[in-house]
């Protein structure tokens, strides 16, 4: 039987708080997780982490840690192997894929590295995307999906001109800032961004990143936020690095 | 699962991708529309063959099988393997229990139709469809013997117009050597269309046909011995022999009767066959023919279904970034695996789309072909309920191996992390 080897540290220390006081104010709970994608490969067990609403997380660590294991754990496409996950006082081993699904398309907006966006709708029908597949997403629109995706995209720089254009004729830096769009849209308690500006040069990410902090703000989400680039971490309220498992 | 959204979706992603889809869907189009073609012209075939004749009860010729002795006469396919002597028919024409008889006469043409010789007979009692009487659109019924009656479609193809002279050809088709230059015929009628035989041919009197064949008794013009108009009016113009017969009889309980003694007639060999019954053994071995081929092309539209899931499996390994956005989107696995049966059953149902409009574009450009060349009649006309069924089929079953790439799109989606593919 594989022990649970995977050695992580808290690089700065995080809000700790007590068991007992969960409340729904909590974004984001984790305690004793482990996970293995299988059994040739040694498990991951997480460090210990609560994040408050509105509150936002650095995740670091070398390829291979875990980082996206974590962020797909977040996400419910996989179930923990032991140790909770509660996500809004909910604890997603408990419920069915479907409901994880569900949930996961109520709560979460998603920025990935890059490819973000779907290449056959335009650039507005990304956007709304999370609102078409949620009604709480869409309940917390502004008047309408379309009006919300608006004002986001004008809030993060995307000509207006390119709105209905398909989205392979944008930018990288305007794909990603389509993404944070889409992510932001409908106001989600929680945004997973994966490593969303490694594709980006520097003047491009820091203003990347002050819009998505910046309107998550706005929106009162959390944003869990996985790079390798540590000069990024001190715009974060909390850190977590994860080490490659020996 | 929200169904709008996915058939947006799938519609996007159709439009996306359409220049690889194309292909395929064009493949899927033309089987459909072979398919739906083939058991459109089983339909209207076979209701042409049972409208070509109506109300003759016997049709008499020389013996040989009542498919030939049906297809030369009433087809103008093929030919007669020999003639009726004249008195043959004069006795015929004694019979009391015969109520009427058509003199039919064939082996020239005019300009690869069939020169029909006949006599006033013909407008009495050849019926055509419902019991339809061969009607003039113009002019009237020849009576002179160098006169000629033409059917639709000939006064149509060559533009001929009442009062026009026409030069018979010797023999049938298209282009004939021996032409009977000397006796030209007037066109005193023009018939209305027909949808029968009877629009590609030409209606001239026995005496007309004799008249022309004076002095080709050895099949060629032998010069001095053939005639000018004026000098073959002078002679006895009835025929030695007519190539067949239509028979009306009066009772019909004793067409039968009739029918046997003709075909035991110690006249000379001759048969008479019942028009309907050769028609329904004619239908009998077409019949066998065009379910074959519907039956081939069933198979045909199967394989450009197969073709079509082989395609949108290619097309899936390029997916796999979309399926991530959508899955981290909260889309369900369902929603993954209904977007691509939906996909699947949108180009089935543009397939069949295309198909009935290339099928109405094709009958339309190809019914006076068939006419021309097969003496079938074929219309547009509704889609009757067995094409609707055999359209709706294609979608349905497009449905059904729809399933596999979304069986495939399921699994694969259901391991999805995220922002990457788990490892297999």
């Amino acid at each position: 039987m594989p022990d649970m080897t995977g050695k992580t540290d808290l690089h700065k220390e995080s809000s700790v708080t007590p068991e007992s006081s969960v409340t729904p104010r909590q974004t984001l709970r984790i305690s004793e997780l482990t996970f293995r994608w299988d059994r040739t490969q040694p498990g991951i067990r997480y460090p210990d982490v609560a994040l408050n609403s509105g509150e936002h997380l650095f995740l670091q660590g070398p390829s291979g840690s875990g980082k996206s294991t974590l962020l797909s754990l977040l996400g419910g496409l996989i179930v923990p192997d032991s140790g909770r996950l509660e996500l809004l006082g909910t604890d997603l081993a408990g419920l069915t894929s479907g409901q994880r699904d569900r949930f996961r398309a109520d709560h979460m907006g998603v920025i990935f590295q890059q490819f973000n966006l779907v290449p056959y709708l335009s650039t507005l029908n990304n956007v709304t995307l999370p609102c078409q597949l949620s009604q709480k997403r869409r309940a917390r629109a502004l008047s309408s999906p379309e009006a919300e995706a608006k004002s986001l995209l004008t809030a993060l720089g995307i000509p207006q001109n390119h709105w209905h254009r398909r989205v392979t004729t944008l930018s990288v830096g305007q794909q990603q800032r389509v993404a944070a769009a889409r992510a932001l849209t409908g106001a989600p308690e929680l945004i997973l961004a994966d490593e969303p500006t490694s594709a980006l040069d520097s003047d491009n990410r820091d203003r990347f990143i002050e819009l998505l902090l910046g309107l998550a703000a706005e929106k009162h989400s959390s944003v869990v936020f996985v790079s390798h680039d540590s000069s990024l971490a001190q715009r974060f309220n909390h850190q977590l690095a994860l080490e490659v498992t020996p | 699962m929200n169904l709008r959204l996915t058939l947006s979706l799938a519609m996007a992603s159709l439009w996306y991708r359409r220049r690889v889809l194309a292909l395929v869907t064009l493949t899927l189009t033309l089987s459909i529309t072979l398919l739906l073609g083939v058991q459109y012209l089983r339909t209207e075939v076979k209701q042409s063959f049972t409208n070509t004749i109506s109300g003759t009860d016997l049709i008499v010729g020389a013996r040989s099988g009542q498919l030939n002795l049906l297809l030369y006469t009433v087809f103008h396919i093929g030919d007669a393997t020999n003639n009726i002597r004249w008195s043959t028919y004069e006795k015929l024409q004694e019979d009391e229990r015969i109520g009427w008889l058509v003199p039919i006469s064939l082996g020239d043409s005019y300009r690869g139709h069939r020169v029909v010789g006949t006599s006033e007979q013909f407008p009495e009692h050849f019926r055509y469809g419902r019991d339809q009487q061969p009607e003039l659109a113009e002019g009237e019924w020849f009576a002179d013997v160098f006169d000629v009656v033409l059917g639709a479609e000939v006064a149509l193809t060559h533009a001929h117009q009442t009062g026009d002279r026409v030069t018979l050809s010797h023999g049938g088709g298209k282009t004939s050597f021996s032409n009977h230059k000397d006796t030209p015929f007037t066109v005193t009628g023009i018939l209305a269309p027909t949808g029968t035989p009877v629009d590609q041919a030409v209606y001239v009197s026995l005496e007309g046909l004799e008249a022309i064949h004076i002095g080709w008794e050895s099949g060629v013009a032998i010069p001095g011995r053939t005639v000018t108009p004026e000098e073959a009016r002078q002679r006895d113009l009835t025929p030695d022999a007519i190539t067949a017969a239509f028979v009306g009889i009066d009772r019909k309980v004793l067409t039968f009767q009739v029918q046997r003694q003709i075909n035991e007639s110690q006249l000379e060999p001759l048969s008479a066959i019942l028009p309907g019954v050769a028609l329904s053994e004619l239908w009998r071995i077409m019949g066998q023919f065009e379910k074959a081929l519907l039956g081939i092309t069933g198979f045909v539209v199967v394989t450009s279904l197969i073709g079509l899931v082989a395609v949108l499996l290619t097309l899936q390994a390029q997916r796999r970034q979309e399926v991530a956005i959508l899955r981290a989107t909260g889309a369900s696995p369902a929603l993954i695996s209904a977007l691509h049966v939906i996909e699947c059953v949108l180009l089935a149902i543009a397939a069949c789309g295309l198909a009935i409009l290339a099928g109405a574009a094709g009958i339309a450009a190809l019914s006076p072909w068939l006419l021309d060349t097969w003496g079938v009649q074929v219309g547009l006309r509704p889609l009757n309920a067995t094409e609707w069924s055999i359209i709706a089929s294609v979608p349905l079953a497009a449905l059904l191996v729809g399933l596999i790439p979304a069986l495939q799109a399921w699994r694969g989606s259901r391991k999805q992390g995220l922002g990457h593919v788990a490892p297999e």
